[in-house]
């Protein structure tokens, strides 16, 4: 191919194609005070990219509290550091890959997976395991079986080859995400505080080596792919998605860690979005330092390659590394060692200007700052939808009237939301490393820290529908829903890395979205004092000029004191009692109830009262602590009676519940009333936890106690749910499963 | 007793091996490297479980060509305890050390999950501390555990009593005669597709997987006088 000249740039508008506007190209040229070449504008079209530089999101971003006297590192690295004790610390951080998961499913979730993890090692640390967050359309629909299937089987692909247990996360079918799935990968590691790496090059004169897979023509633009909407030629970008190699990264991973332990690297970072570009414009520009590369010494797959796809190149399995000058051989030798390829590409030079070299000549000089530092900021405009307006008067409850609450237990027990989602974690491998103490299944992932006797709660969540309906409340409840898993858990919610998944921000309705509903999350954020500590945005998730429902995912570790605090949502023993913490009033908006009965979701989301939410939090705790509960857990999607079910399965023992209320049995028994939590005590300590919750003025009451085989509920002296527990089980375990071997005939 | 794990380019079983051996033995362990050509100073040595060399162009067979496998066969000619788990099984079976392949399950999917196996034979020297027909629970975790020979060789597998461990209620993976773990003839060789270092403590899921690694020090301890 033939590049176009800087005139022909210019005249032809050529940089509208990566995405750059009128205004940003004066601007690049204003830095340059010249035109730029082809090389240099692709350089500078991905650097400014939405998923690269945040320009649309920036300003809101900056409403999340980011620190806290636990908190190591904050947003800006590879991952966020938060301090565990014992000179030891978490690292984590979540990353959405839902425009290459919705062209090329398997692979686009593979290497989603395998960026998020270097994500981790390249701050030094051990990762420790994996989680996800997952958004398909309907299962009824062969097209979003197929995506389903593979996006799971590539996450399952890549966690599994390089031995890194995925050990919990969610996943949520609806129509609002047809043809623009949602995959959100989360890693989270281990490190000891004097191994932590940062991305930085230091030092003139310093060399920058190239480690890992060598630069082929795939991923070109992803990153630009990202930041616009999904449409029909989008299957024609396929190219724009790469192909992982877990084997790579794995021998990748292991020669890292052996240089950091053995203290040779100044710099460190992944070769991710913008590949070879924006890890060494970061590293120079964090480093206050120019650089020269030497394009002709990059390792590459195929020939005649020019700079520009050299630069733009996503290739996956790659590294940046700086060292101090002299030790080149020791960090090849390690390389040789695990097979891996190596090269000097250049060095660190003083002042700021970032120039590539290829075939002795001068392809690109451009100050490195500008592509950083003076990316583009919006301000976009907000607008209230229309139908946010318009759910103001809807009482979702006068919809739902005489309905049957044995019925409407099987029925959402069968959703494929609420469905047991054994069909997806039993194809990841959650149990290597020999760490994982709760396994996918209860409401957060508890994984040890071996020679010590604490464990790392973890848990991925978000709810699109809440969010859609009342961003504010529904940002709340993301993030106190996501601290309510972990706590319930037996763990202190540490802090939280967040992927804010919504429509194109250039729609006023969708910016008020994504405004809103920041304001909610950081409110929450601040009263629970979980600090964001790092995350990723992904915007432009449309399909045919319909946005998804906005969906921040909440990301949420915690850090538990001792082994024994260890606690799981199953009812563990004949004769407990069942104490349920919270009120309830009848909040059906965003609900499954709503979705289940009316096919669609309106009115307001359930209102979450933040100051509640914690002295519930801190009550559970503590009662956790002091060895006084057998099992928590949340009451969330589906309410009580889904809360309820939900334990006895997961035990495999039925229940005797008598509830008393002045409301409708069903509407009461499925409200989403938030901050509630269902615990079950054994019989001789239920006063000595009733006297410490009341200690944190939060309402307890004894509902009914674990028994028997069947799952029995009644309401005012009427019993109005009378189920087997190994019938619910079947109908839960078997939904999904049922769903995917539908015939492939069907329609879509 | 003193144990090799054998490190391969993609194997991630190896330091949960290590640590199970340190854990429920207190005896020494090493990892040891793909290239060692010696391993004469090991009493036992295991072949973990994960994807050695990225299972390209078959699971296990890539890693037959490393230099430690030579020494792994001559000190199975000695009859020294071999272990090799999940990829390591599928390590033997490619080495020859064991008869037949493991192929892909049935059902064409990763599977990962507590099982139930029932142990066939109690009088080995890694199942001496089970009891015959006992049920444990084991974790398997594997996309090609399908075991499969021909028919003659299924004959000499139960005839000689080669098979140790079974899948006890549905099979995984659709293996031949619900096979999860076998021996070599002399019976000093173990293949098994279930991971024992995943089950040594309550908190795993299950301890039941710690007895291997116990028989094993008790075999060894008696050939020692």
């Amino acid at each position: 191919m033939i590049e176009p000249t800087a005139e022909q740039i210019r005249d032809q508008q050529l940089y509208k194609e990566m995405g750059l506007t009128s205004e940003e190209y004066e601007q690049v040229k204003g830095h340059l005070g010249r035109l730029p070449n082809w090389t240099e504008i692709g350089i500078y079209s991905v650097m400014w990219s939405e998923h690269c530089s945040y320009k649309n999101s920036k300003p809101l971003l900056k409403k999340f509290p980011t620190t806290g006297p636990r908190i190591l590192l904050g947003p800006g690295e590879g991952a966020g550091v938060i301090d565990i004790g014992d000179e030891q610390a978490v690292v984590f951080k979540i990353e959405s890959h839902n425009h290459p998961s919705a062209v090329e499913p398997f692979q686009g979730a593979a290497t989603g997976v395998g960026g998020i993890i270097r994500d981790v090692f390249s701050m030094g640390a051990r990762p420790v395991a994996l989680l996800n967050s997952l958004r398909f359309g309907e299962l009824e629909s062969s097209q979003v079986r197929y995506l389903f299937d593979n996006v799971v089987a590539g996450i399952a692909h890549y966690g599994n080859c390089i031995g890194i247990p995925t050990v919990g996360g969610e996943v949520v079918f609806d129509n609002a995400y047809d043809g623009n799935p949602l995959v959100n990968a989360m890693c989270v590691g281990v490190i000891n505080h004097k191994d932590l790496q940062k991305g930085v090059a230091t030092g003139a004169g310093n060399p920058v080596i190239y480690v890992g897979a060598s630069t082929g023509r795939d991923g070109i633009h992803g990153a630009t792919f990202a930041s616009e909407e999904l449409n029909e030629e989008s299957e024609e970008k396929r190219s724009a998605v790469q192909v992982g190699d877990p084997f790579m990264e794995k021998l990748l991973l292991e020669a890292c860690l052996e240089m950091v332990e053995k203290k040779m690297l100044l710099g460190i970072q992944d070769m991710g979005a913008a590949g070879l570009t924006c890890s060494s414009a970061e590293m120079a520009a964090k480093g206050g330092q120019g650089l020269d590369l030497n394009l002709d010494l990059v390792p590459q797959r195929e020939t005649g390659m020019t700079s520009y796809e050299i630069m733009l190149s996503e290739s996956q399995e790659r590294m940046l590394l700086v060292v101090e000058k002299g030790r080149e051989e020791e960090v090849i030798a390690i390389c040789n060692k695990w097979g891996l390829q190596s090269a000097v590409i250049g060095e660190v030079t003083d002042g700021n200007q970032y120039r590539l070299f290829q075939h002795g000549k001068l392809v690109a000089e451009i100050p490195v700052n500008t592509l950083v530092d003076d990316a583009p900021v919006y301000v976009r405009e907000e607008k209230v939808p229309a139908y946010y307006v318009a759910n103001e008067s809807v009482n979702p409850a006068e919809a739902l009237v005489n309905i049957d609450a044995n019925e409407a237990l099987t029925k959402i027990l069968q959703s494929p939301n609420m469905a047991s989602k054994k069909y997806v974690y039993q194809q990841y491998d959650f149990m290597v490393r020999t760490s994982t103490a709760v396994r996918p299944g209860s409401d957060a992932a508890v994984v040890v820290v071996r020679g010590t006797d604490k464990a790392l709660a973890m848990s991925t969540d978000g709810n699109g529908r809440y969010v859609y309906l009342d961003p504010v409340n529904g940002g709340r409840i993301a993030v106190a829903e996501s601290a309510r898993n972990i706590v319930c858990s037996g763990a202190q919610p540490l802090g939280m890395t967040d992927c804010l998944n919504f429509g194109s921000p250039e729609k006023p309705e969708v910016y008020w979205q994504l405004s809103k509903s920041i304001d909610g999350m950081s409110e929450m954020c601040e009263v629970l004092q979980t600090p964001v500590v790092g995350g990723n945005v992904s915007l432009y998730n449309e399909t045919k000029g319909q946005p998804i429902y906005p969906t921040p995912v909440v990301g949420m570790v915690g850090l538990i004191e001792k082994r024994e605090h260890i606690t799981t949502q199953a009812f563990k023993q004949a004769n407990d009692v069942l104490v349920l913490l919270g009120d309830t009033s009848i909040e059906l908006g965003g609900s499954e109830l709503q979705q289940a009965y009316t096919g669609s979701i309106s009115g307001r989301a359930p209102v979450l009262d933040s100051e509640k939410e914690k002295v519930l939090q801190q009550a559970v705790l503590s009662v956790i602590r002091q060895g006084l509960v057998q099992s928590a857990h949340d009451v969330s999607e589906g309410g009580i009676a889904l809360a309820i079910a939900e334990s006895c399965i997961s035990g495999n023992v039925g229940a005797k519940v008598r509830l008393e209320t002045e409301h409708d049995a069903a509407q009461y028994l499925f409200s989403e009333t938030q901050s509630r939590i269902l615990l079950s005590v054994p019989q001789e300590k239920v006063e000595a936890v009733i006297e410490v919750i009341n200690q944190f003025q939060v309402p307890a009451q004894v509902i009914g106690e674990v028994t028997g085989e069947t799952l029995e509920v009644h309401v005012n002296d009427q019993l109005v749910v009378n189920r087997s527990v190994s019938e619910l089980t079947n109908l839960w375990e078997e939904a999904i499963p049922c769903k995917m071997t539908a015939s492939s005939t069907s329609t879509n | 007793m003193r144990s090799a794990v054998v490190v391969f380019p993609g194997s991630n079983c190896d330091m949960d091996l290590v640590h199970a051996i340190e854990d429920v033995l207190g005896e020494e362990v090493h990892p040891v490297w793909h290239h060692e050509s010696d391993l004469s100073s090991y009493d036992a040595i295991f072949l973990p479980g994960g994807f050695s060399y990225g299972d390209y162009l078959r699971c296990g067979s890539l890693a037959t060509f490393s230099p430690v496998m030579e020494a792994v066969k001559k000190e199975a000619e000695t009859g020294k305890l071999i272990v090799g788990i999940c990829n390591g099984f599928q390590i033997l079976t490619e080495a020859g050390l064991l008869p037949g392949a493991l192929m892909r399950n049935d059902h064409l999917q990763f599977r990962c999950e507590l099982e139930p196996i029932t142990v066939e034979r109690a009088d080995s020297a890694f199942t001496r501390h089970y009891e015959q027909g006992e049920t444990v629970q084991i974790p398997i975790a594997h996309a090609e555990g399908n075991y499969f020979c021909d028919e003659d060789t299924l004959q000499k597998l139960e005839e000689n009593g080669q098979i140790l461990f079974r899948y006890a209620d549905q099979n995984p993976n659709g293996s031949l005669a619900n096979i999860a773990g076998i021996t070599n003839e002399k019976g000093n060789v173990l293949g098994m597709m279930p991971h024992p270092e995943r089950a040594i403590v309550d908190w795993m899921g299950s301890p039941d997987g710690a007895r291997l690694f116990t028989s094993m020090l008790a075999y060894w301890k008696e050939n020692q006088q």
